[in-house]
């Protein structure tokens, strides 16, 4: 983790629908190459804040920069650096595995035959070669997610933003794809990352934890434990989540 | 560019993948045409007739016995005056009156010609027009016959009038009728559901977070139905001519401008129905009850306007096919050029404006 060099900084962000307040007086940086986990309950408003990272959607107010840009004003290019997967994996069923890569690649304006070359390493890599021509529809949910990921870092994006990325899969496929995450991570990758697992946020480098719109806590899951005087991290959340008003 | 081709590519690969939108596309033109034209236009057998005969000789009584003899016609009632026609008709005794003009067979033989008046009840214009081409073919058959060998020929001149619907008005009316349903089932209904999938398999997020703009994305989504309408446009059209011999009177390329700005309406609702549905279970109800019902119940293409209730006629005002019907018809039977049409033009015109707007404000409103 490089701490010079902060690829997202958010500061004052607030996003109102009417009365609501989603998301309210966010403020923090993540720097290049880190894993940052995004913790919160259901409509603590991880996501609200999510789609205005990845110019989805328009904040209220705040400053926000990321991968060095503005996103009210230079959504264009922003879009051109990041990579996005949603829980809903997002790749299309009725597609080939290699024309669901090629889809997405041609989207971000990658050459054929750089597309080509590029998808049959990573085919090799991931032990796909032989479904290349198979349909998404034919592989089972692990495969998917795995393809999904690598296809919204194809590109090779400063950034990678995931939402809930591994809802519904086995603890090991979920091992797995992890491995993936800390790979792209070494290589640069910054990833963002929502989740509901509390193992997972073990993974990450640092973290955040929302409760109803507000950032309740952030660091190290290390730093956080200690804090909280906790002996995980599923603690640390429940003694945070208690907090709202709004209970579940 | 090359970003918008493959995203084409991508679109045609669902739809050819896709056996239900292929059967749609293609299956259902083909059939609809096929059973509205069969069913509409069967054959003639025994049809009622009845034979006013101011003449009363040999030439008036040889023709109604090759009439009825022909199989096609039986005669159920002999008149003495043509203020029984109406009566006649109205009480549903028969279908046809065959009048003979006084002196007959006078005008036959000394010639130049002798009339015949053919009146039919034209309520149900497709077998009245049967009817009198059918009644034609058989005198100009006898005219021929006893012409034989002569060198001066005299003509037997049918005179034909339709009752209650005198303008024909819904002969061939199968083939803009269906054109209207298709165009608008095809480009509304799929693209609305093409929309919505996206929409629901989470696949749109990607699309929108990615370097592709909006206008992309949906020209994109558009575009293959843009197409494959249009040559379902030229699939209906050719059926209709090759096997109905419907015409096209009018201008070809006309015909083709007025196809293309109604393929753009239905387009422009399917984009509108897709940013009010988050589901493709949504987006087809919407698209069945808001658009395929009243295309088939109120476009005036099988139910005449005229005569429904008065509200159900001002609904019919925005029903877009109502207008496209009139074009086409038009355009097609009537052989009318663009200043009889403009008017509808302009209607069609303005309703796609109108939904392009308020798909994009929509649109707007989710990004936010």
């Amino acid at each position: 983790m490089n701490t010079d060099k902060k690829v997202i900084s958010v500061r004052n962000l607030y996003k109102r629908f009417g009365s609501f307040t989603a998301n309210d007086d966010l403020s923090f940086d993540v720097y290049k190459g880190e894993i940052f986990g995004f913790l919160g309950a259901n409509g603590a408003g991880k996501t609200t804040a999510m789609k205005i990272l990845c110019g989805l959607s328009y904040p209220t107010s705040g400053e926000i920069m990321v991968a060095g840009l503005d996103v009210y004003k230079q959504r264009e290019e922003l879009k051109k650096n990041i990579g996005y997967m949603s829980q809903k994996f997002s790749l299309y069923e009725d597609l080939t595995v290699f024309e669901n890569i090629r889809f997405y690649a041609g989207i971000y304006g990658m050459s054929s035959k750089e597309i080509k070359t590029k998808a049959d390493e990573l085919l090799q890599k991931l032990g796909l070669v032989h479904a290349r021509n198979k349909r998404i529809g034919e592989l089972p949910l692990g495969w998917k997610q795995k393809l999904a990921f690598s296809v919204a870092i194809f590109h090779n994006p400063g950034i990678v933003f995931l939402d809930e990325p591994t809802g519904g899969v086995d603890p090991v496929t979920r091992r797995q794809f992890w491995d993936l995450i800390y790979e792209a991570s070494r290589a640069g990758i910054t990833v963002f990352v929502t989740t509901h697992y509390m193992d997972e946020a073990e993974y990450c480098d640092r973290i955040s934890i929302m409760v109803d719109g507000r950032i309740e806590a952030l660091d190290t899951p290390e730093a956080l434990k200690k804090h909280f005087k906790a002996k995980d991290m599923d603690e640390v959340f429940l003694q945070l989540a208690r907090k709202s008003n709004y209970q579940e | 560019m090359k970003r918008f081709i493959g995203f084409l590519k991508k679109e045609f690969y669902h739809i050819f993948r896709d056996k239900r939108s292929m059967l749609i596309l293609f299956g259902m033109p083909v059939v609809q045409l096929l059973l509205f034209g069969f069913v509409i236009t069967n054959e003639l057998k025994d049809v009622k007739m009845a034979v006013l005969d101011h003449s009363k000789d040999e030439y008036t009584s040889e023709i109604i016995n090759k009439i009825v003899s022909s199989g096609y016609f039986k005669l159920v009632e002999n008149l003495d005056n043509i203020s029984q026609v109406d009566e006649t008709f109205r009480k549903g005794k028969t279908k046809l009156v065959l009048v003979f003009e006084p002196d007959f067979r006078k005008k036959l033989v000394k010639g130049p010609h002798a009339s015949v008046q053919i009146l039919t009840d034209a309520s149900d214009p497709n077998i009245a027009n049967m009817e009198v081409s059918y009644l034609q073919g058989i005198l100009q058959n006898y005219n021929v016959e006893i012409n034989r060998g002569k060198q001066v020929t005299n003509q037997i001149i049918p005179k034909t009038r339709m009752y209650f619907n005198s303008k024909l008005e819904s002969v061939y009316m199968f083939v803009p009728g269906i054109m209207a349903t298709i165009l608008m089932l095809v480009s509304a209904m799929m693209t609305s559901i093409s929309i919505a999938r996206e929409k629901e398999m989470g696949t749109m997020e990607i699309l929108l977070v990615s370097p592709l703009r909006p206008l992309q994305i949906i020209l994109g989504k558009v575009t293959p139905y843009l197409i494959l309408s249009f040559i379902n446009t030229l699939v209906i059209i050719g059926m209709g001519y090759f096997v109905f011999g419907v015409p096209v009177l009018g201008s070809f390329v006309l015909l083709m401008a007025e196809s293309v700005l109604f393929i753009l309406l239905a387009l422009s609702l399917g984009i509108f129905i897709s940013t009010i549905s988050n589901s493709q279970q949504v987006a087809m109800m919407l698209s069945m009850f808001a658009l395929m019902l009243p295309t088939i119940l109120l476009s005036g293409f099988i139910f005449p306007l005229r005569n429904m209730p008065l509200p159900l006629q001002i609904f019919s005002n925005i029903i877009p096919p109502r207008w496209f019907i009139i074009i086409i018809k038009n355009i097609m039977l009537k052989g009318t050029g663009f200043e009889f049409i403009w008017k509808e033009t302009l209607i069609l015109i303005g309703m796609t404006a109108g939904l392009i707007g308020l798909s994009v404000r929509k649109f707007k409103i989710r990004l936010e």
